[in-house]
């Protein structure tokens, strides 16, 4: 191909076309003379991509991203930022005549009015839930694998700060149709803003523009929601995306894997082909929830008025925690020297949060500090050669899962037919001790995987061999040299991961007719 | 299959009879039919979609159509990928991005000494500039952050019930003394507010019959529940959602939203979940007419706590 791109220069190839490569191969040349998009352009389409399951998962909340950016264009073309009241007439009877906000009136007929609008909601409101979704699964993946270690702090940061922003999005997102069930959740984030201690005040009257509710609200959530935020989420996965292209992949220790290499498919044509059906398929599995998974059905909830209340209001999954944590945290209330700190609110609502997200960001930077491991790593850990950090991750998730269960009490009680009392206190001591229960069971079983031989490796098979004398014999075949994960032997293991040393044994390639 | 397929090569200067550049498949025209039929499957579901949506179809059917043709075409196309194309596995060096000593030395000394030797020459303008420029910015915020909204002043602290204040329900209409049976239990705004965001949002306050003895919830408030009619603000004081539910048995208020309980006989106190503080309660009076109206104002702020609210 180079000698092909040298023979540009001259008059009689332009004409000719680019010989062998055709009309294609002429673009190649009329870009390159431009642009110079021949070498760079190479590289780009030889890079290559490693093949493992759990590098699909930052896939899944790319594409649903997309799915969001489609339908929410969509969207924007019916539904109206608006509070002022009018009535309603429209298909759906039941509210016919009822006074509501233009905010919800638009929403009721987008959903009923407009073709596939229904469709397009209910698949926007999907993508939002399976993007928040795959970014918490992806991101566990890459602290798990240590996949954020030098030199990929940066992008941790910015993966923790996408995080951030697709939850605040989701919430400012589900408030927009002016329901019931979002309006009550606008009147509870507004009340968190107001319990912020000394500025608490003026934060919800900047927010709202002035007193509950009023009608800036409505318009402010729609452009924070339609342009500001993912106008940053979409500058912020270009970098992101930047900086994998930078410093390429990570890949877990196997045949032929090095700390200097990476071993997979081709950008060009396999993870092409791969990435764009896996594409098709994440829209796909969207579209049939949409179409066969009702979600929000703001005109059974009804517009918002905020003398009314529904049973069972709960926010979308991703605001759930926050909720549980509200839900179960003791009414301490501080008043004194003319001021109250209602830190029955503070404490859950904003202190929790805070110093969870706090942690995440500063994660990288605590393990390199308690592990004193400043090396830079592009192999991954198994999950069980970390054994604290793994049990640290699990202790979160597990802290964070029983939040979310108790954001859930009144239905549960119901449910179960139990008296919320028992309910409220059984979350309460689930939920502290669900982390302490998690961290050692968790360690345990890192440890016990590292003793096992070959726990975490592929297995080895068997070799059944006949005697002269019939006699039936199996062997284990040798481990293959490069299963051992003698990689790690270049790093110093820090001591606080005692046991971790995986044991190199030095395997000699033996009898291998046996395909693995 | 021999261990040498199984190695990693570089894509570069690959001849084309290279294993490598094998597909995976054992069969590949198996599997390339295979992948024809998802392909035919999903571009009739895409024609489906495009038919639906030109008769307006209900939505589970363009969910359906739509859903099915991306879905098939994507299976097919990673079928192709992974089956049909080059299996690999392919490697690629990764040279490390750091630069040499004498790279990053001439960063720096050009961040440093060309940098520093410029500004240390001009230490008043050097200053000047950053001053100015800290300044502009504090100073751009002012617009930007005062014109988001109003001062909070004293709007927390009041409502607009006033004295005399007539008790209407959402319809507007005013309540009698005789239109409550005991136990049940009505939603009220001060007359003129029902249909406002502001009397929905502030004012709103439950007007529960206990019985028909003049109900003394706490001391200092013999006079406030003429004939069994209490009145408490219908905001939680946890988060300002409104207190809903009306457990008639156990003569309590519960909110929806945390499962906070207030008891209406012992002055609205919490008995249960996180709200802090009772629901402030509404001093009301029977006219000559039998009208029920408001004493005064709340004597406190209603709804969640809040830094200035001060000790109540």
């Amino acid at each position: 191909m180079s000698d092909v791109a040298g023979a540009a220069t001259t008059k009689r190839a332009r004409r000719n076309g680019a010989g062998r490569y055709g009309r294609l191969g002429q673009v190649v040349n009329e870009l390159d003379d431009r642009l110079g998009v021949a070498k760079g352009g190479r590289t780009f389409l030889d890079k290559i991509f490693p093949d493992h399951w759990s590098f699909m998962l930052g896939e899944i909340a790319l594409y649903s991203f997309l799915v969001l950016l489609v339908t929410g264009i969509f969207l924007t073309l019916y539904y109206v930022p608006s509070s002022a009241v009018v009535t309603y007439h429209g298909p759906y009877l039941p509210l016919d005549g009822q006074r509501v906000t233009q905010a919800f009136a638009s929403t009721v007929n987008l959903s009923f009015s407009v073709r596939a609008g229904l469709l397009m909601r209910q698949m926007h409101h999907w993508a939002c839930d399976i993007f928040v979704g795959a970014l918490v699964v992806h991101m566990a993946r890459v602290f798990f694998t240590g996949a954020f270690r030098k030199p990929r702090e940066l992008n941790w940061t910015i993966g923790v700060t996408l995080l951030t922003l697709a939850i605040a999005n989701g919430f400012l997102g589900y408030s927009l149709p002016d329901d019931l069930v979002s309006g009550t959740g606008i009147r509870i984030a507004y009340s968190i803003l107001l319990s912020v201690p000394l500025v608490g005040t003026y934060l919800a009257f900047w927010v709202f523009g002035g007193n509950f509710p009023g009608t800036a609200v409505i318009p402010r959530f729609f452009i924070l929601h339609v342009l500001i935020i993912p106008l940053v989420i979409l500058g912020l996965v270009g970098v992101h995306l930047a900086l994998l292209v930078r410093q390429k992949h990570t890949q877990f220790p196997g045949p032929g894997r090095e700390e200097n290499n990476v071993v997979g498919s081709p950008m060009f044509p396999v993870f092409m082909a791969k990435t764009t059906g896996y594409l098709f398929g994440v829209s796909g599995v969207i579209a049939l929830l949409g179409a066969f998974a009702q979600i929000n059905p703001i005109w059974q909830f009804g517009p918002y008025d905020a003398s009314r209340i529904s049973y069972a209001v709960q926010p979308d999954f991703y605001m759930a925690f926050l909720d549980g944590a509200l839900r179960i945290f003791p009414s301490w209330s501080f008043m004194g020297f003319g001021h109250t700190i209602p830190l029955e609110v503070t404490i859950p609502a904003v202190i929790f949060p805070g110093l969870l997200f706090g942690l995440a960001y500063a994660w990288p930077a605590l393990e390199r500090r308690v592990t004193g491991d400043h090396a830079i790593h592009h192999l991954l850990d198994r999950p069980s050669w970390r054994p604290k950090r793994t049990a640290a991750g699990v202790a979160a998730l597990a802290l964070l899962s029983a939040l979310f269960i108790a954001s859930s009490t009144d239905v549960i009680a119901n449910f179960f037919h139990v008296s919320l009392n028992t309910v409220l206190w059984a979350m309460r001591f689930i939920v502290i001790l669900s982390p302490f229960v998690a961290y050692p069971i968790t360690y345990k079983i890192c440890r016990e995987l590292q003793g096992v031989h070959g726990a975490g490796k592929r297995k080895t098979p068997n070799l059944v061999l006949r005697t002269d004398e019939g006699e039936y014999v199996a062997e284990p075949t040798p481990a293959y040299p490069e299963d051992v994960y003698h990689e790690l032997e270049p790093t110093p293991v820090p001591t606080f991961i005692e046991g971790a040393e995986v044991e190199a044994e030095a395997a000699t390639p033996g009898v291998r007719v046996v395909e693995r | 299959m021999s261990d040498e397929s199984r190695t990693p090569v570089a894509l570069a200067g690959l001849r084309a009879d290279d294993p490598h550049l094998e597909p995976s498949a054992r069969n590949p025209h198996v599997v390339e039919a295979v992948i024809a039929g998802l392909m035919v499957v999903g571009t009739l579901f895409t024609a489906g979609f495009g038919a639906a949506f030109w008769v307006n179809a209900k939505p589970w059917v363009l969910g359906a159509t739509l859903g099915g043709g991306l879905l098939f075409l994507g299976l097919g196309l990673i079928a192709w990928g992974k089956y049909l194309m080059p299996r690999g596995p392919f490697v690629e060096e990764r040279h490390p991005l750091a630069n040499d000593e004498a790279e990053r030395e001439g960063l720096a000394s050009v961040l440093v000494d060309r940098g520093a030797s410029i500004v240390k020459r001009r230490p008043l303008l050097g200053g000047l500039l950053g001053g100015g420029m800290g300044i502009f910015g504090i100073v751009a915020l002012f617009p930007l952050l005062r014109s988001l909204g109003p001062l909070p002043k004293g709007t927390l602290f009041h409502t607009d019930w006033r004295k005399g204040s007539y008790l209407v329900d959402q319809t507007g209409r005013r309540i009698h003394q005789g239109d409550l049976a005991v136990g049940s239990i009505v939603t009220v705004f001060p007359e003129g507010t029902e249909n406002t965001d502001r009397g929905q949002a502030v004012d709103q306050t439950v007007l529960i019959r206990l019985s028909n003895e003049n109900y003394v919830t706490e001391k200092g408030r013999a006079t406030w529940g003429p004939k069994g009619y209490v009145a408490y603000s219908k905001l939680c004081t946890h988060l300002g959602c409104p207190v809903g539910l009306y457990e008639q048995q156990l003569q309590m208020l519960v909110c929806p939203c945390h499962q906070s309980m207030f008891n209406v006989t012992d002055g609205a106190m919490p008995t249960f979940g996180p709200a802090p503080r009772p629901l402030p309660q509404l001093p009301l009076y029977i006219d000559a007419e039998g009208y029920l109206r408001a004493q005064a104002d709340y004597d406190q702020p209603v709804g969640p706590g809040f830094w200035e609210r001060g000790r109540s």
